[in-house]
């Protein structure tokens, strides 16, 4: 693997570097890992500590934060610093602590509960503000840790213990969320695609300000199978579309179908493609400012039956970063003020004196 | 003839040798007390204190007026203490009585406790704030009222029929007939205001009449009307001159025929550089001390909340102190973001009020399993619910203590004075460093917005309050490898390592659920479990916190315990008791959590305990459990501060039962 170029995240730089080469071993904890058997989980945790030496990052300025949930164990397997908090408050802990101290990596691990639900209001707050946090909201589409509740991304009709006779609530789509609150990079992947998932990771640590990952993991026990139209390299061919920067979106069988804008709407729509429309096939651009073409990319996707799910990068986009904003006022303060001198300011302007 | 004697039954007698409000003779050589531009050939008299009450509608900037008269009176060198009263509406219905904001102001040439009982003094912009007010007013006191606004509607308004002014229900008062918007309009006809903008002014045309009646300094508040309307100089100068028509208006006209001094309170001050100050602004003052005596950047949390957002915006404006505030989404994340500037080893700080302490106790349990610094500044306000959100109240008392789920001890520290607000933020921030745990600090709603003055401590008489991060491991293994065990605890105070983000070597995990002792792994021992909820317990029960001092110069039987901001009135009604010949012994906590290690010795010295409070008995609850005293709990919970006269009169009561 390559190193990661930090010429694009200038953010980066202000991070001290490990010393000496890191390897995956570093990574881990001394802490049994306690998921289920066969759990997404493993997969992710292996892409990260794999993916971590890359980053050439010394690892005690690396931070994982998590909330509540199985995925929010994560936090004790990574031999960096780490916070395993309450539930769906990580972003909001995440920020403060990458607010005050920008010579941090900070890394959010959250579930489809967690930051969909109980914290939903912290995640949209982050995305807006553009933290810089790193967000990998795993969803199962199902709470796992309480077993076996329908979620925030579960599909309408979910047979449940608290749904016997199916969920009511429509789902949803995480990666729409996340660009309708302003996120400046939004990807989807899957816990599967190793080599996917290292590059998406990659894409996100190369991001200044807040990145958010959905990754789509299985949970074998209360939602087995939920993307297995994505993994079986059969259906896959139809389901999946592989969204990858400069390319044009095409998919499918020998890449027979591709995704075209509507000129009447403006919306886009799958077609097969003919050498007629070759040329109206859209090129995917992660990088430009309007949101609606990346939005309407994380509308394909069927919500029941997952086909047309875009995987890859929706959005990257730069927009200003919120602790450089907010470190930046504190230099402006002193500039203007002069460095605060206390016993002027316990003073104040308008003082009498008491002679003894 | 004016007069602003009242009866003593009336009034608090705080210092116990002088009659309040009692005239002195008149001073001779009056001409050379009077103000700019005066002949001064008005009689003068001394007071030893005046309370004034300036009340009218929200618009009508009474808190500004208010303050404006605080200032000069505390450059002027009296004593003072300060009530400000106003609605949660920002403009509650023009002329109602709900809509009515008032602002009193006690201030003496001795040292005083509280911003007085009834004032001797109100000033009534409105038909309805007359009416909203003068039940508080002893007969005998001097009403000045805008007779402008004493017109059919606005008295229709709020009830009254005829009008007070002329159907003889203020024969008992001497008022004072003003017409104070007629007066401001005339005097600025020359500004080419617009009627309404020139009306505007007519509170400062009421601060110059009752400055000149008081014989106030005047330059501050010139200066401070002209750098507040810096950028519109007509509005500035058409203030100003209001403000002059007013003082001018006082030593003209022949209604007012006296004008009284109160002389600076020297005797009642240390040496020293003193300012008026309120809760709020000491707080705030308070925690960027801490942080400048901790070395520690400072890092505030908070979601705006009545009463504690000015401690918000005062943080705001110090940026150049490395202080970071962050407003963040919800009351959750504020204290989220405090938290996680906690673990990146800032001073961190949420400031709320009980509503939103409701809300982040989840996060406060959080602290207390992580054991990391953080401040929680609760401004208490009426409750429960939204409640009385500009009102005062000291019920989240058993909030703080208890309000989380399991057993999560965190030390309690309430302030006693605006001024207090200082020390008592700087002794919050010295336990939660030191001891590495959540500190509640219980201000109120009345020491937030109420001030008096201050002096100034110089930065070497502060604190030390420097804490060291972990930098190197700090156990052994069996096999000889150093380690770093992030509960591994100083065996003095139970405190755990504060190994920062950044340290090499110390990489370590925390989290909300139980710990291993020593090394902060997870575990479901029951053994450990419930080694780990005592030792939590046993760190915040060995808090050190100063002895209790009580106060009992006559031997009484009887002690009067309170806490927080009900310190003001229990002296002033201790200081009455005592006047009239009644022992009475004082004490007064500052640490709630843990509670001072000699308090139950001096529970158990008194046949009688009185605790006072603004809540139905919360500390009595606590002092019940603990020590097994019988105290006796007398409670007032209407949004306001005791009363002096009627808290001596309770704790008398109490005596003889």
């Amino acid at each position: 693997m390559s190193e990661v170029d930090i010429d694009t995240n200038e953010l980066l730089t202000l991070i001290p570097k490990a010393e000496a080469k890191q390897s995956m071993k570093d990574f881990k904890s001394d802490q049994e890992v306690r998921w289920c058997p066969g759990c997404g989980d493993y997969a992710v945790l292996a892409a990260v500590q794999g993916f971590m030496p890359d980053l050439g990052l010394a690892k005690e300025n690396i931070v994982f934060v998590s909330g509540i949930g199985c995925s929010s164990r994560f936090p004790y397997y990574m031999n960096t610093y780490g916070m395993h908090s309450i539930h769906g408050r990580a972003p909001a802990i995440a920020t403060g602590l990458a607010t005050s101290r920008r010579d941090l990596s900070v890394w959010v691990v959250t579930g489809d509960g967690d930051s969909l639900s109980i914290g939903g209001n912290h995640l949209i707050h982050a995305l807006r503000r553009n933290v810089n946090l790193k967000i990998l909201l795993f969803n199962n589409r199902i709470y796992g840790l309480t077993k076996g509740q329908y979620s925030p991304t579960s599909e309408i009709g979910k047979i449940t213990k608290s749904t016997p006779l199916g969920s009511l609530d429509a789902p949803f789509n995480p990666v729409s969320l996340a660009i309708g609150a302003e996120a400046s990079f939004v990807a989807r992947t899957v816990d599967s695609d190793r080599k996917h998932l290292t590059s998406v990771l990659r894409a996100a640590a190369d991001h200044p300000g807040t990145a958010l990952v959905e990754i789509y993991q299985n949970c074998n026990i209360f939602n087995d199978g939920a993307f297995e139209v994505l993994k079986d390299k059969e259906r896959a061919q139809e389901a999946v579309i592989r969204l990858e920067d400069g390319q044009p979106i095409r998919f499918g069988t020998d890449n027979a179908k591709g995704v075209v804008r509507d000129p009447a709407t403006g919306d886009l729509e799958v077609v097969d493609v003919t050498p007629e429309n070759e040329s109206r096939i859209l090129v995917h651009d992660t990088s430009v400012q309007s949101p609606t073409t990346a939005f309407a990319l994380s509308r394909l996707a069927n919500p029941d039956t997952l086909h047309h799910t875009p995987i890859g990068v929706f959005r990257n986009v730069r927009r200003p970063v919120y602790d450089t904003l907010m470190s930046e006022q504190l230099d402006t303060a002193v500039e203007r003020q002069g460095k605060g001198d206390l016993s002027t300011l316990l003073a104040g302007n308008d003082t009498w004196t008491v002679a003894g | 003839m004016t007069s602003q004697v009242s009866s003593a039954a009336d009034e608090a007698n705080e210092t116990g040798d002088t009659v309040v409000g009692q005239q002195s003779a008149p001073l001779s050589g009056a001409s050379e007390e009077s103000g700019p531009g005066g002949s001064g050939a008005k009689e003068v008299r001394r007071l030893d204190r005046v309370i004034i009450r300036f009340a009218g509608d929200s618009g009508d900037g009474m808190q500004l007026t208010g303050d404006r008269f605080t200032s000069e009176t505390a450059s002027f060198g009296n004593d003072l203490s300060t009530l400000p009263n106003f609605p949660a509406e920002i403009r509650a219905p023009a002329g109602t009585l709900p809509g009515v904001s008032s602002f009193q102001l006690h201030f003496a040439d001795h040292d005083i406790l509280t911003p007085g009982d009834a004032p001797n003094v109100l000033v009534a912009m409105n038909p309805a704030a007359l009416k909203a007010n003068i039940a508080d007013v002893p007969r005998g006191a001097e009403i000045i009222v805008n007779t402008d606004e004493f017109t059919k509607r606005p008295m229709a308004k709020v009830g009254y029929q005829t009008s007070p002014l002329e159907d003889g229900s203020l024969d008992a008062y001497q008022v004072h007939p003003v017409p104070l918007t007629t007066l401001t309009i005339e005097a600025l006809k020359e500004y080419g205001l617009s009627r309404k903008e020139a009306e505007r002014s007519k509170n400062m045309f009421a601060l110059g009449l009752l400055s000149w009646m008081y014989h106030r300094p005047t330059e501050n508040t010139e200066a401070f009307l002209r750098s507040k309307f810096a950028k519109k100089p007509d509005i500035a100068e058409a203030n100003v001159a209001a403000f002059r028509a007013g003082w001018n208006f006082g030593e003209t006209t022949e209604d007012f025929a006296v004008s009284y001094e109160v002389a600076p309170a020297e005797e009642a001050f240390p040496t020293g550089t003193y300012r008026n100050i309120s809760g709020n602004l000491a707080l705030a003052y308070g925690l960027i001390a801490a942080s400048h005596q901790a070395d520690l950047p400072l890092y505030l949390g908070s979601y705006p909340i009545t009463p504690a957002s000015d401690v918000l915006h005062e943080l705001s404006k110090h940026k150049n102190f490395g202080v970071r505030t962050f407003q963040a989404e919800d009351e959750i994340a504020g204290i989220g973001a405090a938290l996680g500037a906690a673990f990146g080893g800032s001073l961190a700080v949420t400031t709320t009020s009980g509503p939103g302490v409701a809300l982040k106790s989840e996060t406060i349990g959080l602290a207390v399993s992580l054991e990391l610094p953080l401040l929680i500044v609760d401004i208490q306000r009426g409750g429960p619910s939204t409640g009385l959100p500009t009102k005062t109240e000291q019920a989240d008392l058993l909030q703080a203590m208890y309000g989380r789920n399991g057993e999560a001890p965190v030390p309690v520290v309430a302030p006693s004075t605006p001024a207090d607000c200082f020390d008592a933020a700087m002794e919050a921030a010295r336990i939660a460093l030191q001891y590495r745990t959540p500190v509640f600090l219980l201000s109120d709603g009345y020491l937030a917005n109420g001030s008096e003055p201050w002096r100034v401590p110089e930065t070497h008489e502060l604190p030390d309050l420097t804490v060291q991060f972990a930098t190197t491991p700090n156990h052994e293994l069996a096999d000889g490898t150093e380690t770093f065990w992030p509960y591994k605890r100083d065996p003095e105070t139970l405190a755990r390592p504060w190994a920062v983000p950044g340290t090499p070597g110390l990489e370590h995990r925390i989290g909300g659920i139980e710990k291993q002792d020593g090394t902060g792994n997870i575990s479901y021992d029951p053994a450990n479990h419930d080694f780990m909820v005592r030792t939590r317990a046993a760190k915040i029960d060995g808090i050190k916190v100063a002895d209790l001092r009580v106060d009992d110069p006559d031997g009484a039987r009887t002690l009067v315990l309170g806490w927080g901001s009900t310190y003001g009135p229990i002296t002033a009604a201790v200081r009455r008791l005592r006047k009239a010949g009644q022992p009475i012994a004082q004490a007064h906590l500052r640490n709630i959590n843990p509670f001072p290690a000699n308090l139950g010795e001096v529970l158990g010295r008194y046949d009688k305990v009185v605790v006072p409070e603004m809540n139905l008995g919360q500390l009595a609850t606590l002092l019940r459990a603990k020590y097994l005293v019988d105290a006796h709990s007398y409670n007032q919970v209407n949004g306001m501060p005791f009363k002096a006269e009627q808290l001596a009169t309770a704790i008398e009561e109490a005596i003889n039962v």
